[in-house]
């Protein structure tokens, strides 16, 4: 027993450490942001600034890579989530056997490292005449993460209970009605966070958009050759800004789930309750 | 198929086939058949494309090759590149489960659920941090007169500052922090299913802790051993960022090759053909490792 | 023409598997009609067909004389009961009721007072804006009814929609159903393999085996008089006597047993000299011996159900012998070990042929488990 709980306690050391590793490099770049130093760190510290941002503001090229992701990452929603809904459905419909070789073909793009993504869509287009640039980004990115929509949608469709397309045709509706009133609906959930992650995905998008971009800057092509030519604190703001971000958006997310799970135990738990004063009443 | 046009009537059921087909063929398949057909072409001009001069030939592959001398163990630059990255790889792999694993370990079996769940939320951050800040903050923190020397100095690990950003130190590095997070979830995933009375049953036969864990606990979480390695070394092989930024010039990776192959010596059909080799690799490591750990394609999808 | 439902010659084949053979019927307008069978027997496949999500492989379907073919769900006056309803989760108790209204594009007020009246109708009127999920079994059921109801179908068909339920609730549900069926004056079919349930609430059923329908009559019929081997054990419990028919004079037969020679009404098509089975109910065996036939058994155990007790009994029989005995203050005297004499009357058993076919191995205890609930 004793020993039991000193190797827990080493375990717990272990985990302390682990977590210092896991985010002091983060604390020192957030935190060489403020430093006067010309180069990024926090040995020696010259003195506190916030400088950086302003040049980060004032840096006109940052703001056409910003641009450019965002407009990348918009474009990429448009394609991923519709192909991706599209496909999850079309897999959930064929035959079993199709099934099986279909989803290793949807998915290999999940598994198939992004510059060979990026150069297989390059060269493919090249053929067909198109140059690289905003648009061939778009095609590279989506093309795998049309796979992350699809795998998204296709869970949330898995427990979607198909008699009630059925009983919706039987109460008259059209194909159409059916799909606007009872499947989409449906798939909501998954729809949006298939969104909010194809967005994310294509925001911070490096290896595809490496080969696809043609002369155009994102955000991440930004940062990288920054880091190689004319590194200042400014790429720590920008830095520490997309974490503030990120982070934001992580415990929102975080949040917003537990939220709606603890909403789902509730009606259940409702319906348990009248389910009980019904069997008194009868 | 057919029960697709039952259930959704033509109309739609057209319009998702025809949008299925659009990713499946033009964004995925045939660019990878275009690539590799490419590949075989010698470099030429577009206006020598088709001419008698366009013929297929394997040079582009046996470029890769030329030159090993196995006797004087003499290798040619991008070969060893390719042998860099292929070793590099695994290390980051190894590296990798090795760190996680007590991490997961104690996630999944060892802290109370509470605990367990406030850790994976901190977790998860670093995890939704793009991949170039992650790089670029141990950039900051391996810069020679950075923290990382100040502190083993301190600590008196280091007599005199490590000079970690020429040497491959510092991929590895920066490769195991930035792709860590890949094997810790699904190490956690699997282990997470492993029932803790098994643990307390091997305990209570007098197994010593070492033994638990290779007899129990590593067995039950082959699953995610192994789509944790995959991940990996998928990342870690095919990464372009990490040593862009990190390494030096002696510690150029596959990709860069490839990447200058393509927009430094304009030679595409080289570089396609370094890039369906890189790709053979990777799927090479995947169905060995779905093999050796018997794990089908919908595990790695999770 | 009324609102007919006509079956004509309909079959129903999956690869070799023919799960629906020849079905030939006429389900009348206004009628309350039950499909009754085994899982397995075809009934779900023809509640498919008639409402249109598959096609019969050869026959047609009429409803009110018009031929169904090539009609799909949306385009049918039929509306289906869900055997798990199959209420939209997402949508408000009123909504639900009135999707087949806002998707026939009826404005949005007109929906909502149509959807109140149903409500009346089902004595929910406070729940139109509740969450489905908020709702007690017995409600959602209800529902599924009104919903169904709102789109006006000539037919309604009901898939087995009580068996989800709990006993208390489902017993309550079925009068409820047969009300609204009798208010509204819509045909129901029902498709049920519970013999209770059809019994209590058709007009008419038709008991299936095997993709074919055995028998079609009212409920009294069915379980007094009835025509195979098959519907004799589904439905009910019956005792048998099998032998070879000796003569037939009159409607009755007389059949040549291990019990001895017994007579009873003769099934049709039936001949001297045929196989043949008698079958018995429990509760018309009587104790005491001033019947047309005789015969004696020991009981073995017994079952006190409260007005009754089931004795079970060996004797000459195919199987154990059930009588039905009523409580009146003789049960005491019959304890395990009692020899009794029991007889019964001519016209309260039936003989029926037993070809190469009949199911009357069937005595399982499913069926047993059911007539235990008729009986409840």
């Amino acid at each position: 027993m004793q020993s039991h709980r000193a190797s827990d306690r080493l375990l717990t050391i272990y985990l302390g450490l682990f977590l210092l590793y896991l985010f002091l490099p983060l604390v020192v770049m957030a935190a060489a942001t403020f430093n006067t130093s010309r180069f990024p760190t926090v040995t020696p510290w010259l003195g506190t600034t916030t400088r950086w941002f302003e040049a980060l503001y004032n840096d006109a090229g940052m703001w056409v890579a910003l641009k450019n992701s965002f407009i990348i990452g918009f474009f990429v929603i448009v394609v991923s989530v519709p192909l991706g809904v599209a496909a999850a459905m079309v897999l959930n419909g064929v035959h079993a056997k199709a099934r099986g070789f279909l989803y290793a073909v949807m998915v290999s793009p999940l598994l198939t490292p992004g510059v060979i993504i990026g150069i297989s869509t390059l060269v493919f287009w090249d053929r067909l005449g198109v140059k690289g640039g905003l648009h061939l980004a778009v095609i590279g990115q989506s093309s795998f993460i049309t796979a992350y929509v699809m795998l998204m949608v296709l869970a949330r469709l898995q427990r979607f209970d198909s008699s009630l397309e059925e009983a919706a045709l039987d109460l008259g509706a059209s194909h159409g009605q059916v799909f606007r009133r009872i499947l989409a609906p449906h798939l909501k959930p998954a729809i949006i966070s298939g969104a909010v992650l194809a967005f994310f995905q294509s925001f911070e998008n490096y290896n595809t958009t490496l080969f696809t971009r043609g002369t155009d800057t994102t955000l991440t092509i930004y940062i990288a050759s920054k880091v190689r030519t004319g590194l200042t604190p400014a790429v720590n703001a920008l830095g520490l800004i997309l974490i503030a971000v990120t982070v934001a958006g992580a415990v929102a997310y975080e949040i917003m789930r537990r939220r709606e799970s603890a909403r789902e135990r509730a009606a259940e738990k409702a319906a348990e309750q009248e389910q009980m004063s019904a069997l008194q009443l009868a | 198929m057919s029960e697709l046009f039952r259930r959704y009537g033509t109309g739609m059921a057209l319009a998702m086939l025809s949008g299925v087909a659009i990713w499946v063929l033009a964004m995925v398949v045939l660019p990878y058949f275009v690539m590799v057909e490419y590949s075989f072409h010698p470099n030429l001009t577009v206006v020598e494309m088709g001419g008698p001069k366009d013929h297929y030939t394997l040079e582009n592959y046996a470029s890769l090759f030329r030159g090993i001398d196995l006797v004087n163990l003499e290798f040619p630059d991008d070969f060893r590149v390719f042998l860099r990255t292929l070793w590099g790889a695994t290390l980051v792999t190894f590296i990798c489960l090795v760190v996680c694993y007590p991490v997961a370990y104690y996630l999944a079996k060892v802290a109370t659920p509470e605990r367990a769940s406030f850790l994976l939320l901190i977790l998860v951050i670093p995890f939704w941090i793009n991949e170039i800040l992650r790089t670029f903050s141990w950039y900051i923190m391996l810069a020679y007169s950075g923290p990382l020397n100040i502190i083993l100095k301190a600590l008196g690990i280091i007599d005199a500052p490590v000079r970690w950003l020429s040497g491959s130190g510092g991929v590895l590095i920066g490769m195991t922090y930035a792709f860590l997070l890949f094997m810790m979830f699904p190490l956690y995933n699997a282990l997470e299913t492993l029932d803790r009375n098994q643990v307390e049953a091997a305990r209570d036969l007098g197994a010593p802790t070492w033994r638990i864990h290779w007899r129990v606990v590593i067995p039950h979480a082959k699953p995610g051993i192994a789509v944790g390695c995959i991940m990996v070394f998928v990342l870690a092989a095919s990464s372009y960022v990490v040593p862009a930024l990190l390494g030096s010039p002696g510690t150029r990776w596959f990709t860069e090759t490839i990447y200058s192959w393509f927009f430094e010596a304009q030679n595409w059909p080289r570089g396609s053909a370094y890039a369906f080799i890189l790709l053979g690799l990777c799927v090479a490591f995947i169905l060995t490792m779905m093999r050796v750990f018997k794990v089908g394609l919908t595990d790695i999808a999770k | 023409m009324s609102q007919d439902v006509e079956l004509d010659n309909v079959t129903m084949r999956f690869g070799d598997f023919t799960a629906v053979r020849n079905i030939n019927l006429t389900v009348r307008a206004g009628e309350f009609f039950s499909f009754l069978g085994p899982s397995g027997c075809g009934k779900t496949t023809i509640l498919r067909i008639l409402s249109g999500f598959t096609e019969p492989t050869e026959g047609h379907v009429r409803i009110g004389g018009v031929d169904m073919a090539g009609k799909g769900p949306n385009e049918r006056p039929t509306a289906l009961i869900f055997q798990n309803l199959a209420l939209f989760p997402l949508m408000s108790v009123w909504e639900n009721i009135a999707f087949g209204l806002e998707v026939r594009g009826v404005p949005r007020d007109k929906r909502r007072k149509r959807a109140m009246e149903l409500l009346e109708l089902i004595a929910m009127p406070d729940a139109a804006d509740k969450r489905i999920s908020e709702l007690s079994g017995g409600m959602k059921q209800r529902v599924a009814i009104a919903r169904a109801l709102a789109v006006e179908p000539k037919v309604m068909l009901l898939d087995e929609p009580l068996s989800a339920l709990d006993l208390k609730l489902r017993q309550h549900m079925r009068s409820e159903l047969r009300a609204i069926q009798r208010r509204t004056g819509v045909t129901f079919i029902y498709i049920t393999h519970d013999q209770g349930e059809a019994l209590t609430m058709s007009d008419r059923v038709a008991v299936m085996s095997r993709g074919r329908i055995e028998q079609v009559g009212p409920s009294s019929e069915i379980y007094d008089a009835p025509q195979t081997p098959f519907v004799a054990t589904f439905v009910g419990e019956n005792n048998r006597f099998s032998g070879r028919v000796a003569d037939i004079a009159g409607g009755v037969a007389r059949i040549e047993t291990a019990a001895g020679l017994l007579s009873g009404r003769a099934g049709p098509a039936l001949k001297a000299g045929d196989k043949a089975t008698l079958f018995v109910r429990p509760e018309r065996l009587r104790m005491g011996a001033d019947e047309a036939n005789r015969l004696s058994a020991r009981i073995h155990h017994v079952d006190f159900e409260g007005s009754f007790a089931n004795l079970f009994l060996n004797g000459a029989a195919d199987g154990e012998i059930i009588v039905q005995a009523a409580n009146d203050g003789a049960l005491p005297s019959l304890a395990p070990g009692v020899e009794l004499a029991l007889g019964f009357a001519p016209e309260s058993a039936v003989v029926l042929p037993t070809g190469g076919d009949a199911g009357t191995g069937a005595g399982s205890g499913e069926m047993q488990h059911a007539a235990a609930e008729v009986a409840a």
